[in-house]
């Protein structure tokens, strides 16, 4: 046990140095794409929790998103400086503050989406399939258009000038991979689980799952707030280190991206929502010379992919040292051969 | 009162045109139980083709100058209705050929060979050639590459490949063709917002009480209604109609009975096609709305809540839902709520989907093991 907190102490501590190395050396529009591409797989993995590995059909996440976002900023913005007055230790600036105030944040961020993934779960998730899909999609766009019409967190302009909660920025990276790492070592752990267990039962079949004395309503519900959860995670994440938010960046187009993540990644397989989330959002910014046409090189390789390989690139399975070892000795087959 | 009645009058325009949209996703809804997501921007296609057609095409002649043009100016103004109607029905056509019909029956060589077209256009864009006969070549010597490329990549892939068709993949295959067309149309159209000119005569009458009624609006209506009788007379007494009922019923049996079910497919986007493109004509010509390649994506969403709303797989509901949608958004943009205009359709999904799935008019339907 000992060793292990030890072990994990040294990661965050070179993961840390990495960031703050990282962000150093490079330069500043890519550090701002890893980060980008960081919190994407955070998404591609919250989503995948629900549509993959729970099987239910939702396209309106980007809703999650923006209310951990709004919920993470107005924490910095609106409310802490009310607060600062008599807990002196939110004030930012330094380290300590920083962290605590990020931690806080987290922490409103993520029980505010967990508390919108209920409300909108709860009576969607008695649905599925197709309706279920355009339900979500029509939760997602309320949820903006009720933003949008919040004085206090600046309506159609949104909230900017937010603290960026890391002195210098050197930290983003390591929190956004802190983030990640936990949110996808909890999604694969708790696959493991009875609850997880069942989460995939439901996605198998419904019916027989019930018939097996599975609550499905409950399991489902528990997986979507468990989803929207990391969502939010990520929208406190994006809203610190990208400074300004407003309800335009959480559209539709936002939605069905993440979705796309997860479905041309394998639905249920979490590293390649990982990957997906990655290879989505530093793909266009590398193919940015070919301007409006990357668009639809992109589409048509959508397309084509759904066509060709309907169960998405992984699958179900997983990228791990198995799959890397097999390709090897399959390889080396091969060349005997 | 008459603020009522006012909003009662926009709220039945936006609602036929909303209707019109609406049938295409009941339609392919009813025989694919496939949401055509790309079906609002079949509706942008037919709104550029209009604003291509009034402003290039066809000799369209001031009417500020030329005051005894209006005869003709209309005459021209339903070719262009036609015109929009008979490319918007080519584009459904093909967009089930190679996009949906892949899904049903795996990828072929032509296929592949449709797709490197497709592909090839951005990349001979990219490379500069933008005009004349060169952009042409370059275009086909491309695009025959890329298809004879992939096809060994989609034959290797298609025996490998478990045909187990989610709902989620067909989905994501519609969504990838909604792209398709918005950043081709960005391509081609550009992304700047475009205008149709004024091409028929509109006058606007005060009737008694002060209501304002105008001959758009009133063109309009008369269009939507009279399209709808059409489809209404095919879907219900033509051949081809009874063909697309069967399959709605049961796409298996239908097959067995001898229904050549592609084919029949393709009619239903054809007819889909054609109604949307009719829509975005009108739209376009009549409301001189912006037109922008990503202008279909809102009312599109908002003609599929009508569909559900009517309950999807009935022609009757999709026209109800789309004239209901139409009357809530006009009453909400005249209200204090203004600024809720684009939310409400999703309020009234919400609430519907919760109390009654399967819209007003639609069938139960009980699941089985």
């Amino acid at each position: 046990m000992a060793i292990r907190l030890v072990l994990g102490a040294l990661a965050l501590a070179a993961l840390a140095g990495c960031s703050i190395a990282l962000s150093e050396n490079l330069e500043t529009y890519y550090f701002l794409v890893l980060i980008q591409c960081g919190i994407a797989a955070i998404l591609a993995v919250s989503l995948n929790l629900i549509n993959g590995i729970t099987g239910q059909f939702s396209i309106g996440h980007a809703g999650f998103y923006a209310v951990g976002a709004y919920v993470g900023a107005s924490w910095t913005v609106l409310w802490r400086p009310v607060l600062v007055r008599y807990a002196s230790f939110l004030e930012v600036g330094t380290p300590a503050g920083d962290t605590v105030n990020l931690l806080i944040a987290l922490a409103l961020g993520c029980a505010a989406a967990a508390v919108t993934g209920f409300v909108v779960g709860t009576p969607s998730l008695r649905l599925r399939g197709d309706y279920l899909a355009i339900l979500t999609l029509g939760f997602g766009e309320v949820i903006r258009v009720i933003l949008l019409n919040i004085d206090a967190v600046g309506g159609a302009r949104g909230l900017t000038g937010i603290p960026t909660l890391v002195a210098g920025g050197g930290l983003a990276a390591f929190w956004v991979f802190v983030v990640l790492i936990a949110v996808a070592g909890l999604t694969r752990n708790l696959m493991t689980t009875t609850r997880g267990l069942t989460w995939l039962a439901v996605r198998e079949d419904e019916v027989a799952a019930d018939a097996m004395g599975v609550s499905t309503t409950h399991v489902k519900v528990t997986a979507f707030v468990i989803g929207s959860t990391f969502a939010g995670a990520a929208g406190v994440l994006y809203a610190h280190f990208f400074t300004g938010i407003s309800p335009d960046i959480f559209g539709m187009d936002v939605s069905i991206m993440i979705t796309t993540m997860v479905v041309l990644a394998g639905t249920g397989s979490v590293t390649g929502a990982i990957i997906a989330g990655f290879a989505l959002t530093a793909l266009p910014e590398a193919f940015r010379f070919l301007k409006d046409y990357r668009m639809l090189i992109f589409s048509v390789t959508l397309i084509l992919t759904m066509l060709t390989r309907p169960q998405g690139i992984l699958g179900h399975g997983e990228l791990g040292w198995g799959s890397f070892s097999r390709l090897l000795r399959r390889l080396g087959r091969h060349t005997a051969a | 009162m008459q603020a009522f009645v006012q909003q009662f009058i926009f709220g039945i325009q936006l609602g036929s045109l909303y209707a019109l949209i609406a049938l295409g996703y009941t339609l392919v809804y009813g025989v694919l139980r496939l949401i055509n997501f790309a079906h609002g921007d079949v509706f942008m296609v037919g709104a550029v083709i209009c604003y291509y057609a009034c402003t290039r095409w066809l000799p369209f002649r001031n009417l500020d100058a030329h005051p005894e043009a209006a005869a003709t100016n209309i005459a021209l103004a339903l070719l262009v209705l036609l015109i929009a109607m008979a490319v918007c029905a080519l584009l459904g056509v093909l967009i089930e050929r190679f996009a949906y019909r892949p899904l049903r029956n795996g990828l072929r060589v032509a296929d592949a060979h449709f797709w490197g077209l497709v592909a090839a256009l951005p990349l001979t864009l990219s490379l500069g050639i933008r005009s004349g006969a060169p952009s042409v070549a370059a275009w086909l010597v491309i695009g025959i590459g890329l298809g004879y490329a992939l096809r060994p990549v989609a034959s290797w892939l298609a025996r490998r490949t478990v045909r187990a068709t989610s709902r989620l993949n067909a989905l994501i295959t519609a969504i990838g063709v909604s792209f398709v067309l918005e950043y081709g149309g960005l391509i081609i159209f550009g992304a700047d917002p475009n205008f149709v000119p004024n091409v028929v005569p509109e006058a606007v009458y005060t009737l008694p009480g002060g209501i304002r009624v105008g001959t758009a609006q009133c063109a309009i209506l008369a269009i939507s209604l009279l399209l709808m009788g059409i489809l209404r007379w095919i879907v219900l007494y033509t051949r081809r109609g009874r063909a697309m009922r069967a399959i709605a019923h049961d796409i298996e049996a239908a097959k067995l009975m001898g229904v050549d079910t592609d084919s029949v497919i393709s009619f239903t986007f054809a007819l889909g096609g054609a109604l949307a493109g009719a829509g975005g004509a009108l739209v376009a010509a009549l409301t001189h709305v912006k037109i922008t390649p990503l202008f279909g994506l809102l009312p599109g969403i908002k003609a599929f809540v009508a569909a559900v709303l009517g309950g999807p797989g009935s022609v009757a509901g999709a026209a109800l839902g789309g004239i209901l949608m139409g009357l809530a958004e006009a009453f909400v943009a005249g209200s204090r709520f203004s600024a809720f205009r684009d939310a409400i359709a999703f309020c009234i999904l919400i609430v519907l989907l919760l109390v009654r799935p399967t819209g007003l008019l639609g069938q139960p339907v009980t699941e089985k093991v």
